[in-house]
């Protein structure tokens, strides 16, 4: 891959956490580093495992491959490759390549001066699998509490856990990651579509400014967030549907027990009504 | 000075909220159990102080002393004996001393009798417990595919109360509303189907009448016409989950109990509490319609519900929020000879 002319003046020594100038190199446009070994280590060694669970399984159909995690019986200890340790091993696996990734993040941004919002923002991606796999099978005190490894399996673990609840949409942290979600999409759609529009004017007319841009949403809406602003909220919104996604789940089972819908009884008993 | 009164309510109101959320809380560790194949998330959680706390409200009355099986039939040396006729003069006494325990302990006799004359039929609640008996006897003779060898006795719903906790009546007056204001009991939660806006009485139709519980299509692609023509609505669907929202909480189970959600309809993926739940569904609907529907003429005006129906009962009225009765206390081996119908003895 040919790299850009000025692209050298950015490729700078230093800024490693780990392993000083030893991985410090690039092969190709990729920066390798200390944690681009360790990213490649476990993920590599995280898919040869899946591949041979579904060696283990009765089928390869990719839709249908399922690393199930071990009984509850077998509680928080190490279970037998056939047995569930598989599904360990790939989580250990997992939260190593992602941890990895996170900190070759943090050494892009040393290397070159920046502030650390991307390796935090995946950050909290990571703390939502990392609160499904292992923070609440923890609280639950068995590693089986955690989400099998397939396609079509772990659709059906999100619909029976859902249910173990009986009714999920109540819970209040999963409504406002949902909330979160949509809103997430809806900011990037609004924002895709007025840079867009700002930057294809009609044809002999010049490209817009960002002045055109806060006019158009003070016209339309009386206020505009602004162009570094609209990024802070994006930022915002994505973490925040991430961030309650973990908390909906880490609060069904170990903080709560019964229906969602019965946890709302605090409301129908605020005295204002009853 | 602005921001700091602003940063400080905005602490002040995220305090509040995380208050709000953890005064709800069950504290971890909870109990768990699997109920279907590792990783399928089919798993029973329960909060300790909870089931601790249900399991210390029971307190299972002491055995009556045995009674002598030989010597003349009650019915012989009693009058006006209609159901118990065919047990001895001891098992007679012995059986209405428990169900004296079991039912009206604060009363005592003249909660059914007229201690005048304890053969006269005056006292509504003696026509009532006599047709208890009759049920108690049909459920132990004849619904062994629900209640096992473990069986009931008057204190599975009763508790030592003359009215069970949990009953239920007819909803009044829903039956035919007009399209605006068509709330099929929606929006008006309570505890018998866990508080959801699901229809709040699915009852009179799934566990009186004999509505239709499987509404879930066998197809990938729901046949929408196939199921119109069997009349099947998307309030069926509805009444379907309001009765096993209380299912749920009436056994204190969740869906993966008896369902693998997947496909809540097949039988195959189901576990087998769930062959023991529909035997329970069809025993409730013959409690209800042979047994405590009819009685209503018998009752007086304020037992009766809203609709002028008699209590009748679902799965909590016996479960009462626990998947076995009294945790699975077999308190019908102390009594199978009172509480068995005649023939059986």
């Amino acid at each position: 891959m040919t790299m850009l002319s000025f692209e050298k003046k950015y490729r700078v020594r230093g800024g490693t956490l780990v392993g000083g100038d030893l991985f410090d190199f690039w092969v190709g446009p990729f920066y390798v580093g200390f944690f681009g070994v360790t990213t490649a280590f476990f993920s590599i060694l995280g898919t040869a495992l899946i591949f041979y669970g579904a060696s283990m399984g009765p089928t390869w159909n990719p839709w249908q491959i399922n690393i199930a995690p071990p009984d509850l019986s077998w509680g928080l200890s190490a279970a037998p490759l056939a047995e569930g340790g598989l599904w360990q091993a790939i989580t250990i696996c997992a939260i190593g390549a992602f941890g990895s990734w996170a900190l070759r993040e943090v050494e892009i941004c040393r290397k070159l001066g920046m502030g650390y919002h991307v390796p935090f923002a995946f950050s909290v991606a990571i703390g939502a699998y990392v609160t499904l796999v292992v923070i609440r099978p923890v609280l639950m005190g068995a590693w089986g509490h955690g989400f099998p490894y397939g396609i079509f399996s772990h659709l059906d673990w999100v619909s029976n856990v859902g249910y173990q609840y009986l009714h999920f949409h109540y819970n209040p942290a999963h409504m406002l990651a949902v909330t979160f979600f949509f809103t997430t999409t809806m900011a990037l759609a609004l924002h895709g579509s007025l840079i867009l529009s700002s930057v294809n004017p009609k044809k002999g007319e010049t490209v817009k400014t960002p002045e055109h841009e806060d006019t158009y949403f003070r016209d339309l809406i009386g206020y505009s967030v602004g162009t570094l602003g609209i990024h802070r909220v994006g930022l915002f919104l994505a973490l925040s549907a991430g961030f309650w996604s973990a908390v909906c789940i880490v609060i069904s089972g170990p903080f709560w027990t019964r229906s969602w819908t019965e946890w709302w009884s605090w409301w129908l008993d605020l005295p204002i009504w009853s | 000075m602005k921001t700091k009164i602003f940063t400080k309510s905005l602490g002040l109101a995220g305090a509040a909220a995380l208050a709000l959320l953890l005064g709800g809380c069950e504290q971890p560790p909870q109990e768990t159990a699997q109920t279907g194949p590792r990783g399928t998330g089919m798993v029973q959680v329960k909060s300790p102080e909870r089931e601790e706390a249900k399991r210390a409200a029971i307190v299972l009355p002491e055995v009556q002393p045995e009674a002598d099986a030989s010597g003349p039939r009650a019915s012989e040396v009693y009058e006006n004996v209609k159901v118990l006729g065919h047990l001895s003069e001891g098992q007679f006494i012995r059986v209405m001393a428990a169900i004296t325990e079991w039912v009206q302990p604060e009363q005592g006799c003249a909660g059914c009798h007229n201690l005048e004359n304890l053969a006269d039929d005056s006292v509504y609640t003696k026509v009532v417990a006599r047709r208890m008996f009759q049920m108690t006897q049909t459920i132990n003779a004849k619904w062994t595919a629900h209640v096992g060898q473990t069986g009931v006795t008057c204190y599975t719903c009763h508790r030592g109360q003359a009215v069970p906790a949990e009953i239920w009546f007819k909803s009044p007056g829903d039956d035919n509303p007009p399209y605006m204001g068509a709330k099929n009991g929606q929006n008006a939660p309570v505890k018998s189907v866990a508080y959801s806006t699901l229809p709040n009485e699915p009852f009179s139709a799934l566990l009186v009448q004999k509505g239709e519980i499987r509404v879930q299509g066998t197809t990938a692609i729901p046949q929408v016409p196939a199921r119109v023509e069997q009349g099947q609505t998307i309030q069926d669907a509805e009444k379907t989950y309001g009765l096993m929202m209380h299912m749920s909480t009436g056994l204190g189970v969740n869906c993966g109990f008896c369902h693998n959600s997947r496909a809540f309809g097949s039988w195959a993926e189901s576990p087998p509490q769930r062959v023991t739940a529909w035997h329970g569904i069809q025993m409730v609907r013959e409690l209800n319609t042979t047994y405590l529907d009819p009685l209503q003429p018998v009752y007086p005006a304020n037992r009766l519900g809203e609709a002028g129906d008699a209590p009748k009962a679902y799965c909590a009225t016996c479960h009462q929020g626990v998947n076995k009765p009294l945790y699975g206390a077999a308190m019908f081996k102390d009594y199978a000879v009172e509480l068995s119908p005649p023939k059986a003895n």
